[in-house]
């Protein structure tokens, strides 16, 4: 494994219900930009490489990152690369382009508009064009089997799915961003209907707009910026075959590897990327998360999932405790495709 | 640690057609996939991790179709990860296999671009109306067309360079058994005898739209020792952009393309580049960006890239051959056509470009740009690891 030190030491993000604005989201970034130059006192001339994430599909037109590129206002030019996938594995990008010593910092930003179409259907676009797209059947319903398949199979219940959901909108509550937040009580969520049975509206996460960016550098450019920077002592990423037929979907086996080619000792704060209640329960077997860790502090994506940069929000949020000093060592995981097909765990720590 | 040696030990391709209708995306992958590997005399197992590349979903149809191909494109179960940079994505999507390679990560790394441009129309998937944004309604030649001719106006240029271009690549096509177009009677004349699209650029100027893949293999310095074939080991990477548009773009030679070049050939180690580069394959949709490349490059001084052109030193035989593969104005599979420029520069240092070979080629350019000239990556590659 590579063996420069590399930290987070800037984070801004944004989420709403809709955002007003161009699918672009070129307005939205402008302002992230500015934050996180504040946080780091470093201007654009400061970030040797520039990694977004977002989907062409979500914006319904093709290229739809390039605009994106004038929020940074790239004259002189400027070494930037993108990703059709959650900007977290643009972070992945830049980070690899740190390893390889030809740069020093980067900025990484995501960014989508799900209002601007139905998401659940625009997301049956990914599934295999010739079996499986042409019955349309869309994500929150493929979830809905998911829960099930694991109802059926013991390995929870609709209670445990609940105290999930209840837990987040609870935390939730203290972060500003969430756009779904206020718990109550289990038994209070349980008696709310059915949306996709055995899924409850608070059991999916929202559909939700906005942006994230995060400052990632190396060794002492990272100390110069940051009193305690999120050091990232690990990144590890693989994927399962799609096909919902031949997977055990109450499983993910590319979670489980990632995290196994990890250290996850002693890890107090885990911010996972599960867009629905039971997925959270999956994640945490797969990674062999204990109870006394703190899972999703800020509310995840059940608070909050703006599609292609929910992924790299966990990454901020995790980071984020590490700085405070509320979390020693901390973990970052997004995951991408339908029912957790692909998944990326980020291990952090903090050093002072 | 720093920066791990890295080099192409194995590249692969399909036959770039019109409509590829006796293959699935997935069997089209496969094709350029199963080449390489055969080429790098290499298995799946031996496979650390994929990066796959691509131009815009709405191509085919498929949102983020990286996933439902990871199976047949031997990812399950390992890494995998999609780029997306618009035209220059094959070239950024090489290069982001190569940071793989070189940061320490991982061994072997397989990269697959492609494009099956049938599924879809890509010349109104191109010009999808965005609110407050001038349209592109005739797609990328109505884009281009105003540059040529400005770059025509300030060069002096005569008017046939661009058809000098045309009918080289068109030659050289036939030299190599993947290319789409294969026109056997294609000359000068008969490229300025073509029906006008967009003045400057007639009909036989314009690139195909085509059905492809292409497959590259990378590997660090112990895989690349271990082949029995020679390797093309990668110099130097290097990938810059600009906006689309602002108030003194130069759309004729663009900084992003100028200031990547001089990051290319510093890291290189090329002082010269006419000089030092044996062959080039350059990203050329439209006949006259060879000689606009070739001073954006700084092969040629500003306005004189028309002159190694008309002078037939870009020719097989010439001081610089650009595109002995029959280029982009031959086979366009968009997503993939980056990757083939980077993969032809390989198998010309790696001396297995057949028929197209170019004599004793040792340091050769990969070359893509995209967008509205913002979008540029490339890479030297040379027959050892360092100069």
């Amino acid at each position: 494994m590579a063996v420069r030190d590399v930290a987070i030491v800037g984070f801004a993000q944004r989420q709403m219900e809709e955002f007003d604005g161009s699918p672009t989201c070129v307005e939205l970034l402008v302002p992230l930009f500015g934050e996180c130059y504040e946080q780091t006192g470093w201007t654009r001339r400061d970030i040797g490489f520039w990694c977004s994430g977002s989907s062409d599909y979500l914006a319904g037109r093709s290229f739809s990152f390039v605009q994106a590129v004038d929020a940074i206002g790239v004259i002189p030019p400027v070494n930037e690369s993108h990703v059709e996938m959650d900007a977290a594995w643009a972070l992945y990008e830049a980070w690899l382009k740190i390893q390889t010593g030809e740069v020093d910092t980067a900025l990484v930003y995501g960014f989508g508009k799900s209002s601007a179409g139905v998401l659940r259907r625009t997301l049956a676009l990914q599934l295999d064009p010739y079996t499986m797209t042409p019955l349309w059947p869309d994500t929150v319903s493929l979830a809905g089997l998911q829960a099930r398949v694991g109802i059926d199979a013991g390995l929870w219940d609709e209670r445990a799915m609940a105290e999930v959901a209840n837990r987040s909108l609870t935390d939730a509550e203290k972060n500003e961003n969430a756009i779904r937040k206020g718990g109550s009580s289990v038994e209070e969520l349980l008696s709310r209907p059915m949306y996709a049975d055995p899924l409850r509206k608070h059991d999916c996460a929202p559909v939700t707009d906005g942006a994230a960016a995060i400052v990632i550098a190396a060794g002492d450019r990272a100390r110069e910026v940051c009193e305690r920077p999120a050091w990232i002592t690990g990144l590890s990423t693989y994927v399962d075959p799609i096909s919902m037929g031949t997977r055990d979907l109450t499983r993910s086996p590319s979670a489980a590897r990632s995290a196994a080619a990890l250290d996850l000792d002693g890890v107090d704060v885990a911010e996972l990327h599960a867009p629905f209640s039971h997925q959270e329960l999956i994640l945490r077997r797969e990674l062999g998360l204990g109870d006394d860790v703190a899972i999703n502090p800020s509310g995840g994506a059940l608070a909050g999932n703006p599609m292609f940069t929910g992924g790299l929000i966990r990454f901020g949020e995790a980071a984020r405790r590490i700085w405070d000093g509320d979390a020693g060592r901390a973990v970052g995981h997004a995951t991408s495709g339908p029912a957790l097909q692909q998944n990326l765990v980020c291990t952090m720590e903090g050093r002072s | 640690m720093g920066k791990q040696p890295a080099a192409v030990i194995g590249v692969g391709q399909t036959h770039h057609r019109a409509k590829r209708e006796d293959v699935s995306i997935a069997g089209l992958c496969r094709e350029a996939i199963d080449r390489a590997l055969l080429d790098a005399n290499l298995g799946f197992d031996d496979i650390d991790a994929i990066v796959v590349g691509k131009a815009p979903d709405l191509f085919e149809g498929v949102m983020m179709p990286e996933l439902f191909l990871a199976e047949a494109l031997g990812a399950a179960g390992k890494p995998l990860l999609r780029v997306h940079t618009a035209g220059s994505v094959g070239g950024s999507t090489a290069i982001v296999a190569s940071s793989l390679v070189q940061a320490g990560v991982h061994r072997r790394v397989l990269t697959v671009a492609f494009e099956k441009q049938s599924e879809s129309n890509a010349m109104w998937a191109l010009s999808v109306p965005v609110p407050f944004n001038m349209p592109v309604h005739a797609g990328a030649g109505g884009y281009f067309a105003p540059h040529v001719r400005s770059y025509i106006r300030r060069s002096n240029a005569p008017t046939h360079v661009g058809a000098i271009v045309a009918a080289k690549d068109r030659q050289n096509a036939l030299r190599n058994p993947y290319a789409h177009l294969r026109n056997p009677d294609t000359t000068v004349e008969s490229v300025l005898a073509s029906q006008m699209l967009w003045d400057p650029i007639r009909y036989d100027e314009t690139c195909p739209s085509s059905d492809g893949a292409c497959a590259v293999v990378i590997g660090d310095q112990a895989a690349a020792e271990a082949s029995e074939r020679p390797v093309a080991w990668i110099r130097a990477t290097a990938m810059r952009t600009e906006p689309t548009f602002f108030a003194g773009k130069d759309h004729v030679n663009p900084r992003a393309g100028a200031d990547a070049a001089k990051a290319l050939w510093h890291a290189a180690g090329i002082t010269d580049p006419l000089d030092e580069v044996d062959v080039a394959e350059l990203y050329v949709p439209f006949s006259w960006f060879e000689p606009m490349w070739l001073e954006n490059l700084g092969f040629a001084a500003p306005g004189q890239g028309w002159k190694l052109t008309e002078s037939g030193e870009t020719r097989l035989d010439g001081v610089l051959p650009v595109n002995p593969s029959g280029g982009v104005l031959c086979s366009n599979p968009i997503g993939a056509s980056g990757l083939l420029r980077f993969a032809e520069a390989a198998m010309q240092v790696m001396g297995r470009a057949g028929e197209h070979q170019v004599p004793g080629v040792r340091t050769a350019l990969g070359h893509a740009y995209g967008g509205g000239s913002q979008f540029f990556s490339m890479w030297v590659v040379a027959t050892t690891p360092s100069h």
